[in-house]
């Protein structure tokens, strides 16, 4: 029979044991000493499924103190299924004040977008990434493409980007464009839109995009240079949203939603949920906007 | 030997080296054209090229010739990084003027090698192109390795490339793999030339192709020789091929040089037993 | 703060598991306990135990109660309890020649010296459904039980360990362990993340966590016609092992018995050129439970990872990354999450170009390109998502 004592034990603080947490937080720190290298890890089991955002929740919960306040989104928004669950196990884990206040944030992690209020240099912000090799879609051995990186060898890269343009006129890499890092890694920005892609550049905080199910780190420190893939004639763009206003806030310039209505109506609304809240109430908070090139 | 005091060297190999398998110190002194055989009789290390020494001159066409299992393809795949040598030294006078020995320099210089300052021709298309890449994306790849990101200027320098190479443009698009095998290697050689450089591999680029099909790439070849000036290298089991694009001529044995000398020569004089019965064959 | 149907929040995600609960207990049947689980259900329990890297009986009885019998979920649940588990000590290696062997047989020898052991098997039964456990009592146990009365137990000896078929051909030179060329390195994969070529110890760790369904595949593939394993069974084992730990001052201490499936594959000739007599070689399969099939096709991948070929079953990378369960489980079923975003942001490159084509035919201008292959012609890196 079970003995209850077997079943009675509590769990570390942040779920994870001391002695993991501090290997993951060296790995970071690799990750942010070399930007755009993907740092191997040991990536513990979580009680959340692969790919659900396992490699995110080591990184946030390693990095996480009491005085933390945490955030977290995915596709943009704090009330997403998938994010609540997670919120609700961090709060648990560490007793963390949780918000959905861009601004008050000291860590946010995300799913798929950059929140459209610029960061600062007192937040950090942590992808969940499904797949941090960028040459995965042009080679599909792990034993090549490292050896890829090492010689800095990217041509093959470069060739399916002038590919997708002599098929489509344009490069059609839609989320997850890859972006040059430092002027040296190539790297997947796990798959943010476009439209985030340049404020990834020269920004104020740490970006951590961590893997748990292909056991990788890789970071872009503060102030770095990142610079997406484009050819001299065939420049990066990112979505337009050009004369489209959100129908709930009237707001325009920023990523939108589009949202079928049952009679087949289509409307737009702002993507990022804490962002549209704030232009609901008439405050318009800092953003970084790309222009595409005419 | 194919060796010369002259100084107007372009590539200069000094016992270059291929064994397969775990060799021992007798491994070569037991193999070779002496004994027609490749394989160590004591271990099963074969000797496929052992201690090759020759040097190619600025614009000058050298055929390697010699039956399969001969060395021959092996020789230019060490040349051109596809294989790891056991043992050698090559100066190439494109690359740091010749001072170091290319089997040393790292993986990324190799490559850097291999892409700007030679071209390779390979038998099968499959080895030289991508086939999940059209024609011009196989082209663009060795641009963009050089350094060129202007999509404009890689188109035009594409299409004319396989402008020269008698390749129909407007199927620059498409894959390689719904060409003929004469077109796919028209392709190769526009890839291998895509840089200019000085030195060209080419590896039983005919055979297997219709005879009509392999006059006229063997007229492509000798043209743009003439208006390069690039130097090469030809690999070919067929004298005829040999005879038609070469100056000077190595035949290769058990991996082993067994006769050099200026092509003509060789085709009318043979001296080694082994260069006679190939020649007899042709004639 | 509910802006679209998909942003359902927190009441509805309390709610959806609430709900998996109501069906389960909706029912209003006896509830069932753990040790009718680990009793009744012992393979499903070995399996998982294998699977979710953890050898504990009761805890496996209770994921699966908890999973409702997803072999997966259940394996997944006591993989992420076993990480938070403190490692205090690191046993000695298992000797599986001391075994107390319930099962063990050999496929390669007609008799095999210390015999052969049918054991607990199923393999020669019919398997017709058997009605009448449909209608099985309690009683039904104690008469079937009360057969065995004639046994007893406290004066059985103890079974004498035996010694390994794969050492009479070791002996005679016919058959190679590990090559010394092989990389040999310990490494611990709950520690350190896996980089390729993998060392054998980190391959064997993890085709002992993988998911069974997955070796099996692969394993079955490789003997098919996808490689070039041809393997005969030298000797499968199932039995009890010892687990021994050194304490503080150094002293053993045996802290318990597993229950563990050893597998011994034979495959088939090499030839070494500096050695050229022939030999055979094999592939090691351990896992925890009673779990033949995994122990089989973990010998049979063992093998086939270490020959070089092209087939799937050859490559290492596709072999561990593949097999694993709880990653492979997780992965496919994260196609669920909302990907909106990624999808807007591929709906807007897919509108600009259907307006450039369209543009350029209204215009009568020759459209730029034809596809290089127009079943290719898709999202240069769509896996990125």
């Amino acid at each position: 029979m079970i003995e209850t004592e077997k079943f009675s034990r509590s769990y570390n603080y942040g779920f994870i044991d001391e002695s993991t947490k501090k290997e993951i937080r060296r790995k970071i720190l690799k990750a942010v000493a070399v930007p755009g290298y993907q740092v191997p890890y040991s990536s513990p089991e979580m009680p959340i499924s692969r790919g659900w955002g396992t490699g995110g929740l080591h990184a946030s919960l390693s990095l996480i103190g009491p005085d933390d306040v945490f955030k977290i989104i995915d596709q943009g928004s704090d009330a997403s299924v998938n994010a609540c669950n997670l919120r609700n196990f961090v709060r648990r884990m560490t007793d963390c004040r949780t918000t959905f206040d861009t601004a008050e944030a000291t860590i946010i992690q995300t799913r798929h977008r950059i929140t459209e209020e610029v960061l600062t240099d007192k937040q950090i912000i942590v992808f969940q990434v499904p797949q941090p090799e960028v040459l995965r879609s042009v080679e599909r051995y792990e034993f090549k493409t490292r050896q890829m990186h090492a010689e800095a060898d990217y041509a093959k890269m470069w060739v399916s980007l002038y590919e997708s343009y002599v098929k489509f006129g344009a490069i059609m890499q839609g989320a997850g464009y890859p972006v040059k890092v430092n002027k040296r890694y190539i790297m997947t920005p796990s798959p943010i839109p476009r439209w985030d892609v340049p404020n990834l550049s020269h920004s104020d905080t740490l970006h951590v995009f961590a893997a748990g199910r292909e056991k990788r780190i890789h970071c872009v420190p503060p102030h770095t240079l990142v610079e997406p893939l484009e050819f001299e004639d065939i420049k990066f763009m990112v979505e337009s949203f050009d004369g489209i206003q959100c129908s709930v806030t009237g707001g325009t310039d920023a990523f939108m939603d589009e949202i079928y209505e049952s009679d087949g109506d289509r409307k737009h609304t702002i993507n990022d949920s804490n962002f549209m809240d704030k232009v609901r109430v008439g405050i318009r908070p800092r953003q970084r906007l790309f222009k595409n090139p005419a | 030997m194919v060796t010369d005091n002259s100084d107007n060297w372009l590539l200069r190999v000094r016992g270059l080296t291929k064994i397969y398998g775990d060799p021992i110190s007798n491994t070569i002194r037991y193999t070779g054209p002496k004994y027609g055989t490749n394989q160590c009789p004591e271990t099963d290390a074969i000797v496929a090229c052992a201690e090759i020494d020759f040097d190619l001159f600025h614009g000058e066409v050298l055929g390697v010739v010699g039956e399969s299992g001969s060395g021959k393809s092996t020789l230019v795949q060490l040349l051109y990084f596809d294989q790891e040598s056991t043992g050698g030294d090559v100066r190439f006078r494109g690359f740091e003027n010749g001072d170091v020995n290319l089997l040393t320099v790292s993986n990324q210089k190799k490559r850097y090698i291999r892409n700007h300052l030679m071209g390779m021709v390979y038998q099968n298309p499959r080895d030289g192109l991508n086939f999940k890449f059209s024609a011009g994306g196989n082209i663009a790849e060795k641009l963009l390795m050089a350094g060129e990101f202007h999509v404009g200027r890689i188109r035009d320098r594409s299409s004319s490339l396989l402008e020269r190479t008698e390749v129909p443009v407007p199927r620059m698009d498409n894959a390689p793999g719904s060409f003929s095998g004469g077109m796919q290697q028209r392709v190769q050689i526009s890839k291998a030339i895509a840089n200019n450089p000085p030195l060209l591999f080419l590896d039983e680029v005919t055979t297997g192709l219709d005879v009509s099909v392999q006059a006229k790439v063997l007229d492509l070849i000798r043209g743009l020789q003439r208006q390069l000036g690039i130097s090469m290298i030809v690999v070919s089991h067929d004298l005829s091929v040999i005879r038609m694009l070469t100056d000077r001529t190595m035949v290769l044995k058990n991996g082993r040089i067994v006769e050099a000398g200026l092509t003509d020569q060789i085709l009318q004089d043979p001296q080694h037993e082994y260069t006679q019965l190939l020649v007899s064959s042709l004639l | 703060m509910g802006y679209v149907a998909i942003k359902g929040g927190e009441d509805a995600i309390e709610n959806a598991s609430r709900l998996t609960e109501y069906e389960r207990v909706n029912s209003r049947t006896k509830p069932l306990e753990i040790d009718q689980i680990r009793t009744q259900l012992g393979s499903l329990v070995d399996k998982i135990m294998g699977e979710g890297s953890l050898y504990a009986p009761e805890h496996a009885a209770l994921a699966l109660k908890q999973a409702q019998g997803c072999p997966l979920e259940g394996a997944f649940i006591l993989r992420a309890y076993r990480a938070t588990l403190n490692r205090s000590y690191s046993s000695d290696i298992v000797d599986t020649r001391s075994m107390r062997v319930v099962r063990r047989i050999s496929s390669a020898f007609r008799e095999a010296p210390g015999g052969q052991i049918l054991g607990p098997t199923r393999d020669y039964t019919v398997r017709m459904l058997n009605t009448d456990l449909a209608s099985e009592t309690k009683e039904d146990f104690e008469r079937f039980i009360s057969e065995f009365d004639f046994l007893d137990t406290d004066v059985l000896e103890e079974p004498k360990p035996f010694s390994k078929i794969m050492d009479i051909l070791m002996e005679q030179g016919m058959l190679h362990g590990v090559d010394e060329d092989e990389d040999r390195r310990v490494v611990d994969i709950t520690r350190e993340a896996v980089k390729f070529p993998a060392p054998r110890s980190a391959s064997l760790q993890m085709l002992a966590r993988a998911e069974t369904g997955g070796l099996c595949a692969l394993a079955y593939s490789s003997m098919r016609g996808f490689g070039s394993t041809h393997p005969t069974i030298g000797e499968l084992r199932v039995g009890k092992v010892k687990v021994v730990v050194s304490d503080r001052r150094g002293r053993k201490r045996c802290i318990g018995n597993i229950k563990v499936t050893e597998s011994e594959v034979i495959s088939k000739l090499k030839q070494k050129s500096r050695d050229p007599v022939p030999y055979m070689t094999l592939g090691y399969g351990l896992c925890f439970g009673h779990n033949e099939t995994k122990a089989i096709c973990m010998g049979i991948l063992d093998r086939a990872m270490r020959v070089k070929d092209e087939h799937p079953a050859n490559s290492q990378e596709f072999v561990l990354y593949h097999t694993e369960g709880v990653e492979s489980y997780g992965f496919t079923n994260h196609l669920k999450l909302p990907h909106y975003v990624t999808f807007q942001s591929g709906l807007d490159n897919l509108r600009k170009a259907m307006k450039r084509k369209q543009d350029a035919m209204k215009s009568g201008e020759k459209p730029l390109a034809v596809p290089a292959n127009a079943e290719d012609a898709v999202d240069p890196a769509p896996e990125l998502l």
